[in-house]
């Protein structure tokens, strides 16, 4: 009789979210088109002058994913809730931390990676300079992450209450804004022909810091909230 | 029959003054009793008297108000689960969109498995063979519950901690559980099971554990749980 070993545990976790995603890939898509509605309704608000969708162009969509993102936050360890597999996993003989990153990296992929790829479509629908576009698509790689670990994290303390929707959007905004002025703050200074690369630094500083910290306070978290 | 066996090898499972209380209100305890290997026991109580609650603290999931859960000698915290616990309770921790097998393969990831025994042996085993592939929504509740034993066939798991594990099964389905706990208390495993009466472990005498609502603000009352034998029927 042997436990098995962790990297399995990850594997199947990664195996079962995926399927349980491909399953469920109606609602998967939603945060999508949320993104892709969002962006393709400004035009319409603002007239069609390239001049004044080029400026608010990286600005628009950087809020757009980050608001898609928060959408499909609330589900990201409900369900699990609900069915008891959060227990299962809690009382697993792995590190909670590290089959919970499993969790967040899945989230992402699913999530945020598809409005990444969506990302130059949406460039091209507000006039985005194309040299911007690199420096928006590396902005939301790294921004994105970080929008998945910090809301995970806010998830396990609200998941246990009812109805936890709003006040899940109050913890994570203000955490996030620092994200949005630098990844969109990134953006708009390559398109005025300033230096960029600090502020994505900073995000990627963060990030670094996130991957490592998040997983933790997010199994701390959950087992609060689960008690 | 003494509370906590003081043989040389600390046992499986130990509880010593063991309580919980919600809010500042008792919920049960405090608790004191032990159990090795092959030893099944009931845990008796109506609706409400902290019989769930009693096998979350056992398992790690709740924190004791008072007193420690031993484990092999160890004491148990969320911090340090033990591997050894395999809960099921009234969640089964299942995917509905899933198949049995899936979700079992899943559980096999997270928990490991008992040498010479597959997913499939273990549904067939459970009399599920030939629904393998289904959606488990597709499934009865009862046959849910018997891929959550099917769970517990496959992980390797010495104490089993069972919440109702008679609830919406069959005759059939009873009897399985019974045939289930037998198997693993003779391959040295315990287990610790509620139930609030209706159904009964029916083969052996195991010992029971009843459990009444806890008297708010009264320690003198004595507890009514010390395990002792089942009147042979």
């Amino acid at each position: 009789m042997k436990p098995g070993t962790t990297s399995a545990a990850c594997v199947a976790l990664l195996k079962r979210d995926l399927a349980l995603t491909w399953r469920r890939r109606g609602d998967a898509l939603n945060p999508l088109l949320f993104a892709v509605i969002v962006v393709a309704l400004f035009p319409f608000a603002l007239g069609p002058e390239p001049a004044v969708l080029e400026r608010i162009a990286a600005g628009t969509i950087f809020v757009a994913v980050l608001l898609a993102g928060l959408l499909s936050l609330d589900g990201l360890f409900r369900s699990d809730l609900e069915d008891g597999s959060l227990e299962q996993l809690v009382l697993s003989p792995h590190p909670l931390s590290l089959l919970l990153a499993c969790k967040i990296a899945i989230h992402w992929l699913t999530t945020a990676l598809p409005l990444i790829l969506i990302a130059p479509l949406l460039a091209l629908l507000l006039h985005l300079p194309d040299a911007v576009l690199p420096v928006l698509l590396a902005a939301l790689a790294l921004a994105t992450p970080l929008l998945s670990l910090i809301g995970a994290i806010c998830v396990a303390l609200t998941v246990g209450m009812r109805r936890s929707g709003m006040l899940l959007t109050l913890l994570v905004l203000p955490l996030l804004v620092p994200v949005l002025i630098f990844g969109a703050g990134a953006c708009n200074a390559a398109q005025s022909g300033l230096p960029y690369i600090a502020p994505l630094l900073w995000l990627g500083a963060w990030l670094a810091l996130a991957l490592v910290l998040a997983p933790l306070a997010t199994a701390t978290a959950l087992k609060i909230s689960l008690t | 029959m003494p509370a906590i066996d003081l043989a040389d090898t600390p046992p499986l499972l130990a509880a010593r003054a063991l309580a919980y209380a919600r809010n500042d209100e008792p919920i049960f305890g405090p608790l004191d009793f032990a159990l090795g290997a092959g030893d099944v026991v009931l845990i008796e109580g109506d609706n409400g008297s902290g019989k769930t609650t009693l096998l979350k603290v056992l398992s790690g999931l709740l924190e004791p108000t008072s007193g420690e859960v031993l484990l092999n000698g160890a004491v148990l915290t969320l911090a340090r689960l033990s591997h050894q616990v395999a809960l099921l309770g009234h969640l089964l921790g299942l995917k509905m969109e899933l198949s049995a097998l899936q979700n079992l393969h899943f559980a096999v990831g997270l928990g490991g498995i008992r040498p010479g025994i597959t997913p499939q042996i273990a549904l067939a085993g459970v009399g599920l063979e030939g629904y393998e592939d289904q959606p488990l929504r597709l499934l009865s509740a009862g046959q849910k519950k018997r891929v959550g034993l099917a769970r517990l066939l496959l992980v390797p798991a010495a104490l089993w901690l069972l919440d109702e594990p008679y609830a919406n099964l069959d005759r059939d389905g009873i009897g399985l559980v019974n045939r289930l706990l037998e198997t693993h208390a003779r391959r040295g495993g315990a287990a610790l099971i509620t139930s609030h009466g209706a159904y009964a472990y029916t083969s052996g005498t195991p010992r029971r554990i009843a459990l009444s609502p806890a008297v708010p603000n009264d320690g003198s009352r004595p507890s009514a749980l010390s395990p002792q034998p089942s009147p042979s029927a």
